[in-house]
């Protein structure tokens, strides 16, 4: 089936099979393979999106549902394509060393950026607990919350997104 | 121009860029033109005979390009997978080393045991295929625990070995510890359970074979940690192909954990199945394939006793372990629960005798290896709840008992007992330190409070070291090694002046690029943007042993660092001679060759310009070109050690144990970058408070079914059951390392698991418990307390 939507900014249309997951149709149909795969039980967050502004885990959405709907994905938070400018987010987690490895890293600043839209001031333990669909093996997730706390400050400071 | 960033500073790591904005590079990411998608079948059983597998109704499907299964692995006459390390029983007979078939042969061993790769257009149609594969299996009994396995009447894995033990291993000389223990004033002794850990890196295995019929030339990418070596056993023993026809490339790979740092049958099946199928085949597990496949960690029964005199003074350690290893050996096996794991059974004590039997034991289980620390936070879980409970039960402070054992500052370096010597260390030092951030002195008022919110506080020690730098090769040799442990470098100074670093170490979320480049901007006076540090290609980079025991700063950083002053040494040569004055007469400073005394000066950049544009050059005496290579065999292992304190709540009406505090002074040597050694802690320790509070694979006694087989059964630390980390370093230098490093990647998940445990049971030892198995749950916790309050009361 066709679907037409809006995919990091631009208008998209693809043909689909109506049992394709959105997580599959980004990483080997539009070879965006920033959404990673971590798990197959919706447990690891590693392919958060945001379906219209909400944060979802790609992995449990067939692609038919984003048909009229906006997309946004790790690739499209710097803004102009091929721009190196980092998103308040990402230079947080950049800053406060909130990623080793790299794998979890694009489903924990999609759903970072999401809890900080929401709530202006986050505490540490809402940060945590608003992390709970995210699973780190590598930081202990003490700089990750660090940086989350740190970038939500910076995105309101700078004026929401 | 210099920016130079050197050690001991902390900036943003090179590797964030890509990861940041989704551009990074994993297995899984890669497509090749023509590539086909490879699905393993594996054994639904624990065990069982292999009677026939019948492919006709599978590769009728659509998409199916081929079926292979054990019996074209041995048609094909491939070899058996590797062992890397052989052990032998004390009279020096060797450990039994069953054949491990890439595909199986005859008979499945665990459930996950690899029967068949099915080989189609798309990964759908491959797994259509293999759902209809008709696999004829006899069942036979499984046994999954390591006392079973021993045990009279228990399934035999292999006809040829009986009671299915590998290896009946032994260290340290058992007659002084018997000795020892017949004039002790008291003897404690403590029974418990390792349990068997899943290292879930996040990044699930992959991996993409290709073969080039016009070159001959395999090609395989793959989630590894060490692709050299992947590609030494590979191409040597398992395919028999010429070394040199195959490249293997471990590009970003997403966290390992010792996971993948095994040679596994996935690799060495793709990479045979691209040349028959002469088309790139693409194989990416899910997690819960990994579950079944991944080398799992832990899994010990043991019995420890510790012999001490009237003052508290340990005299003798006894400990007898069955060490589970699974259905097979994996690469390094059985050295973990043996060379890894007694040595270390010394701790930061000057317990003069020592003696280990370590029973290795086959059970209808995924194979079992090094996960992060690897015998080490075996070795120190018995040893610190052993001093916890020896105190307890002579009513000496736990505190006051590891002062009274423990090796001063100045009696190092320190020979152990049992093989290890010590360099340097100050464990006195790290315990005073983590005492007073751990704000000790106020955990009575703390402890008060909670009981009056009904709640059971409870605090908890570990005073540890662990050998890590894995490691000389010669010693590495002696206890059983197959290979050496040695790490190589290459400078690579480019005719602009900036450098390229081939490195045989593997980074996968230690932040190399960043370290290392660090190391050179120091050492050459090179600006920090002006190094990149190559790594995970064997095309690339010359060779190496790859990234494991904490290894690639104390052994890769040292070849970098001998690599780096051979560039200076032949700088100086080519200065020299651009200056008109003897090499010796040349000093090197901060990026700038100076004859000594003058003002005469060529810059970094102007040399490497020479050597590249050698008009006026020593040719007689001098090839032009700058890059310099160093391999690096160490003399000994580094011995990082700590002590971690841990502050726990429990709630008796649910048996929730809730972190409150957790303090860290390590001693790892010279710290490089001290953000990412603060990132390695702190993803180490967490790594060790899962392994106590909340992960543990089960199996199924019988069926042999993994029933924590996915991660909805199988508990990860999330970031909600964590308090804010207090991290310090309080370090004394490495002796015998370039640099004075002891490297810090396992430290705190060896520190960890006994600092937690022991706060568990301080918390509940007022209700006489004096032991609880990890992982510490609730459900495990909550029936202690109602086991423990009804007979415990009466008392």
């Amino acid at each position: 089936m066709q679907i037409s939507f809006i995919l990091n900014g631009r208008p998209t249309s693809v043909e689909v099979e109506p049992s394709m997951l959105v997580a599959d149709l980004l990483r080997e149909q539009l070879d965006l393979t920033g959404t990673h795969v971590g798990c197959d039980t919706s447990q690891c967050g590693a392919c958060v999106v945001h379906l219209d502004g909400v944060p979802v885990k790609s992995c449990t959405l067939l692609a038919p549902a984003l048909d009229g709907a906006t997309l946004l994905t790790i690739e499209g938070l710097q803004g102009e394509p091929g721009s190196n400018r980092l998103h308040p987010m990402q230079e947080a987690f950049r800053e406060h060393h909130g990623l080793q490895c790299g794998f979890c890293t694009p489903g924990m600043l999609m759903t970072a950026i999401a809890l900080a839209q929401d709530k202006p001031n986050l505490t540490e333990a809402e940060v945590r607990h608003g992390l709970e669909g995210n699973i780190c093996r590598c930081t202990g997730y003490q700089n990750i919350v660090v940086a989350v706390m740190a970038g939500a400050a910076a995105m309101h400071a700078a004026g929401g997104e | 121009m210099s920016n130079v960033i050197g050690i001991g500073a902390a900036p943003k790591r090179k590797e964030d860029q890509r990861f940041l904005t989704g551009r990074g590079n994993y297995v899984s990411d890669i497509k090749i033109p023509g590539m086909t998608a490879g699905v393993f079948v594996r054994s639904p059983h624990g065990h069982a005979v292999l009677r026939g597998i019948d492919k006709t109704a599978a590769l009728a499907l659509p998409g199916v390009i081929a079926i292979l299964t054990g019996e074209d692995v041995a048609a094909d006459g491939l070899g058996t997978l590797p062992c890397g390390w052989g052990i032998s029983n004390a009279q020096g007979v060797p450990m039994k080393e069953p054949p491990f078939p890439v595909l199986a042969q005859g008979k499945v061993r665990f459930v996950g045991d690899m029967v068949a790769l099915v080989i189609a257009e798309t990964p759908e149609q491959a797994n259509a295929a293999a759902d209809l594969l008709d696999i004829d299996y006899e069942v036979l009994p499984a046994v999954v625990g390591v006392l079973d396995a021993v045990a009279p009447g228990a399934p035999q894995l292999f006809d040829d070995i009986p009671n299915n033990i590998c290896c009946d291993w032994e260290l340290g000389d058992k007659a002084a510890v018997e000795a020892a223990f017949r004039k002790a004033a008291h003897i404690a002794k403590l029974s418990l359970v390792n349990n068997r850990l899943i290292g879930n890196p996040m990044e699930p295995r992959a991996a993409v074979a290709d073969y080039n019929p016009g070159t001959g030339q395999h090609a395989l990418w793959t989630t590894s940690q060490f692709p050299h070596v992947v590609r030494t056993l590979m191409s040597g023993l398992v395919l028999k192909v010429p070394e040199h026809k195959v490249r293997v490339v471990a590009p970003d790979v997403g966290g390992g954990f010792g996971v993948k740092q095994f040679h596994y049958g996935e690799e060495a099946a793709l990479a045979w199945a691209a040349k028959r199928v002469m088309r790139p085949v693409k194989w990416v597990a899910s997690r819960s394939e990994g579950y079944l496949s991944d080398r799992h960690g832990r899994d010990h029964v043991t019995e420890a006793e510790l012999a001490l005199d009237e003052t508290g003074k340990f005299l003798a350690f006894r400990v007898k372990t069955l060490a589970n290893m699974g259905g097979y050996l994996s690469t390094f096996g059985p050295n973990i629960p043996t060379n890894l794991y007694a040595p270390l059974l010394g701790g930061v004590y000057t317990t003069p005798a020592i003696y280990c039997n370590v029973k290795v034991v086959f059970t209808n289980t995924v194979p079992v290896d090094a996960y992060r620390g690897a015998g080490r936070p075996e070795a120190t879980f018995v040893l610190e709840r052993m001093v916890d409970v020896a105190a307890a039960e002579m009513g000496i402070d736990r505190v006051e008992i590891r002062r009274r054992n423990m090796i001063p500052k100045e009696a190092y370096p320190y020979q152990t007992p049992v093989l290890v010597q010590y360099d340097s260390g100050d464990p006195m030092g790290c315990l005073d330190g983590a005492l007073a951030a751990a704000d000790v002195a106020g955990f009575g008022a703390r402890k008060a409070e909670s009981a009056r919110r009904g709640k059971f506080r409870g605090l908890g020690y570990s005073t540890y070291v662990e050998a890590c730098g894995l490691a000389p090769s010669r010693f590495a040799g002696r206890l059983g090694a197959r290979g050496g442990l040695y790490e190589s470098a290459t400078v690579r100074v480019h005719p602009g002046g900036q450098v390229t670093v081939l490195i045989g170490t593997h980074n996968h979320g230690q932040g190399h690029e960043t370290t290392f480049a660090q190391i050179v901007s120091e050492k050459l006076g090179v600006a920090f943007d002006n190094v990149d540090i190559v790594f995970g290609d064997t095309d690339r980079v010359q060779f190496g042993m790859g990234t494991y025991g904490s290894r690639s700063l104390v052994v890769g950083g040292a070849a970098l660092s001998k690599a780096a002053d051979k560039v200076i040494v032949k700088g100086k040569k080519i200065a020299a001679h651009l200056l008109e004055t003897s090499e010796q007469d040349i000093h090197f400073e901060a990026g700038k060759f100076s004859v000594a005394g003058t003002d005469r000066v060529k810059t970094f950049e102007e040399i490497a310009g020479a050597a590249y544009v050698p008009h006026n050059y020593p040719l007689e005496v001098l090839e032009p070109g700058l890059e310099e290579q160093a391999y690096y065999d160490p003399v000994n292992f580094t011995y990082p050690g700590g002590c971690h304190i841990c502050e726990v709540e429990i709630d008796p009406e649910t048996g929730v144990v809730q972190l409150l505090n957790y303090t860290a002074v390590d001693d790892v040597g010279t710290v490089i970058n001290p953000m990412i050694v603060e990132g390695q802690l702190h993803g180490g320790i967490v790594q060790g408070v899962g392994q106590a509070l909340f992960e543990n694979a089960v199996y199924d006694d019988g069926s042999g079914q993994l029933l924590s087989g996915s991660l909805m059964d199988y508990c990860m630390p999330r970031a909600d059951h964590m308090p804010m980390m207090n991290i310090a370093t309080h370090s004394t230098l490495c002796t015998h390392t370039p640099m004075g490093v002891k490297g810090c990647g396992e430290v705190g998940t060896i520190g960890s698991p006994a600092a937690v445990i022991n706060a568990v049971v301080d918390a509940l030892s007022h209700l006489g418990v004096t032991h609880v198995d990890m992982p510490a749950t609730p459900n495990r916790i909550w029936r202690l307390l109602q086991n423990a309050s009804l007979p415990i009361a009466a008392e």
